[in-house]
């Protein structure tokens, strides 16, 4: 791959991150990381180690409190009104969702589409009734946020995210709290979105994912992803899944044994 | 989003000074009100200016969806408190202006009827009325959306989703205020005065419908339709500035939205009664 034509997606050089209640306070710092085009990469901390803050900011949501950072090769310092179709090929899952309480999901979902190509309504049903059908949020379309399990919240948020068709999708601890069906429902679809799925185009979407739990990543155990931990308010990456299994950072070893612990 | 006129609000010095310690003297605790005050006075007039810029920049943005969300907005702070302003017209009519006219009525001033009804209904208590009964209503509910939409993240959210929290929260709210203030203001002089009416012809008052409505057109000038609109589109951005400052500029706690939302009940009054005085300046010298 030629790096000059095709730069990379994700590029940070001694980045600090701030938190986002108070960004004089650093939860990260000096993160030296590059996601190419079409990797796949799960960031592993603990609980409160920064991992929101960390993917916050990758998002362009708050910016770096020093160091480059540069989003398909663009300073991200700079980037403002005009810039903002280059960052929406960069969609965002919160933890727990966020969708809008005064909506149903079927309107969180159609939401950016229609404000962002000014569409009625009626213009975007299909597109979303379609992506709804995909992700079997159809029979929620009309229930608002409060009245659904946070299972399906989680499912609605992502469909949110992918409405847009983002090239590059940041998911925070999205498998916290999922019940057994749909974590693998959810790891399923990740992955098949990562490798390129038919909704897309068939385009592979370049994925970041943080975790509090390696142990809940059944399926994703293999060499083709990238691992990294979040510790002491430093990024370590890790490697492939068989490093990680390799470490012998405490941390790494809680990470794996959550529910082992949690039975003890 | 970067430079997101949102996070430009983020008083921190405010929340400094509420969350110090007590004060140890007087003075102290007078000092203290003072920089408030300033940095109050400071964030909201970014605010306005900001919301202001964002109207103007983005007319035309996401028509499909602002447009709606305009209308949703003129439904709540207008058409739906019409009910509720009759009620308020009418018993308008019976406190103020029915004992008024008959009491202009028994000392023989009659002739004075209409200027009266003028200056105390049309210039003053109207606008005021509606503008303060609005803020109640729908002020408040604005403050507690935005705090909690604030505090639940869903400004971020928006924010992720490349959408101006601005342009799509408070454009359409300014919009509604001054939209609802207006036409309730105009809906409630004329039931007022009506009102008021009758109630003087069920106490036998000496004035035909005729004169009445006669001595209203003559007190009546251009200027006083002039500054009526351009009061209450005023009471409407200012009120929709302070409520939505309060919920969404300043990053919250889901704890501190009910405080919050009395603060800006206080001071959407303070500036109501501001604007009032500033009017009432231009009324008496134009």
């Amino acid at each position: 791959m030629n790096e000059n034509q095709n730069p990379a997606a994700i590029e940070m050089r001694d980045v600090s991150v701030g938190a986002m209640r108070d960004t004089s306070f650093t939860v990260v710092e000096d993160v030296n990381w590059t996601v190419a085009s079409g990797e796949f990469w799960v960031i592993a901390g603990q609980q409160q180690s920064g991992k929101s803050d960390f993917l916050k900011m990758t998002a362009g949501l708050m910016a770096p409190v020093k160091g480059s950072y540069k989003l398909f090769g663009n300073e991200t310092r700079t980037f403002g009104e005009a810039e903002l179709p280059e960052r929406l090929r960069l969609g965002f899952v919160f933890e727990g969702g966020q969708l809008f309480n005064r909506l149903t999901l079927g309107e969180n979902v159609a939401l950016p589409l229609q404000y962002r190509h000014n569409l009625t309504a009626a213009a975007a049903a299909q597109e979303v009734e379609s992506l709804l059908d995909l992700m079997e949020l159809a029979p929620l379309a009309d229930v608002t946020p409060a009245n659904v399990a946070a299972d399906w919240l989680q499912r609605a948020a992502l469909a949110r995210a992918l409405v847009l068709k983002p090239e590059v999708l940041l998911l925070d601890n999205p498998f916290s709290g999922l019940g057994a069906r749909h974590l693998q429902w959810s790891l399923r679809f990740l992955d098949r979105l990562w490798r390129g799925h038919e909704w897309l185009g068939g385009k592979p979407v370049t994925m970041v994912v943080t975790t509090d739990d390696l142990s809940r990543l059944a399926g994703w155990r293999d060499e083709a992803r990238r691992f990294a931990l979040l510790k002491d308010r430093r990024f370590t990456a890790l490697g492939s899944w068989s490093r990680v299994e390799a470490s012998n950072d405490p941390v790494v070893k809680e990470l794996l044994a959550v529910p082992l612990a949690a039975t003890m | 989003m970067r430079g997101n006129p949102a996070k430009a609000f983020e008083l921190t010095n405010t929340q400094v000074f509420r969350r110090a310690a007590l004060p140890k003297s007087y003075t102290d605790l007078l000092g203290r009100k003072l920089f408030l005050l300033l940095l109050t006075i400071q964030g909201l007039g970014a605010f306005a200016l900001i919301t202001l810029g964002v109207m103007l920049k983005k007319t035309g943005v996401a028509q499909n969806v602002m447009g709606p969300r305009i209308r949703q907005e003129i439904v709540r702070a207008g058409v739906a408190l019409m009910p509720m302003f009759m009620f308020v017209a009418f018993a308008l009519g019976f406190l103020v202006i029915g004992q008024t006219v008959s009491a202009l009525a028994r000392v023989g001033a009659t002739d004075y009827l209409g200027s009266t009804m003028v200056i105390v209904v049309v210039r003053e208590l109207g606008p005021l009325l509606a503008a303060v009964l609005v803020l109640a209503r729908v002020g408040t509910a604005h403050v507690i959306e935005l705090g909690t939409a604030r505090a639940m993240g869903e400004v971020e959210a928006l924010e992720a989703l490349g959408i101006d929290p601005v342009h799509y929260l408070i454009v359409p709210r300014v919009w509604g205020m001054m939209a609802g203030i207006f036409s309730l203001t105009v809906y409630l002089i004329i039931g007022a005065l009506g009102s008021g009416y009758l109630w003087a012809f069920l106490q036998d008052v000496p004035l035909t419908p005729g004169d009445y409505f006669k001595q209203l057109t003559e007190a009546l000038g251009w200027l006083d339709f002039a500054l009526l609109a351009l009061k209450t589109v005023a009471f409407g951005f200012f009120i929709a500035i302070v409520a939505c400052y309060h919920g969404l500029a300043q990053p919250l706690r889901l704890e501190e939205v009910s405080r919050v939302a009395v603060r800006a009940v206080t001071q959407g009054v303070i500036v109501c009664l501001l604007i009032d005085a500033l009017f009432i300046v231009l009324y008496l010298v134009a």
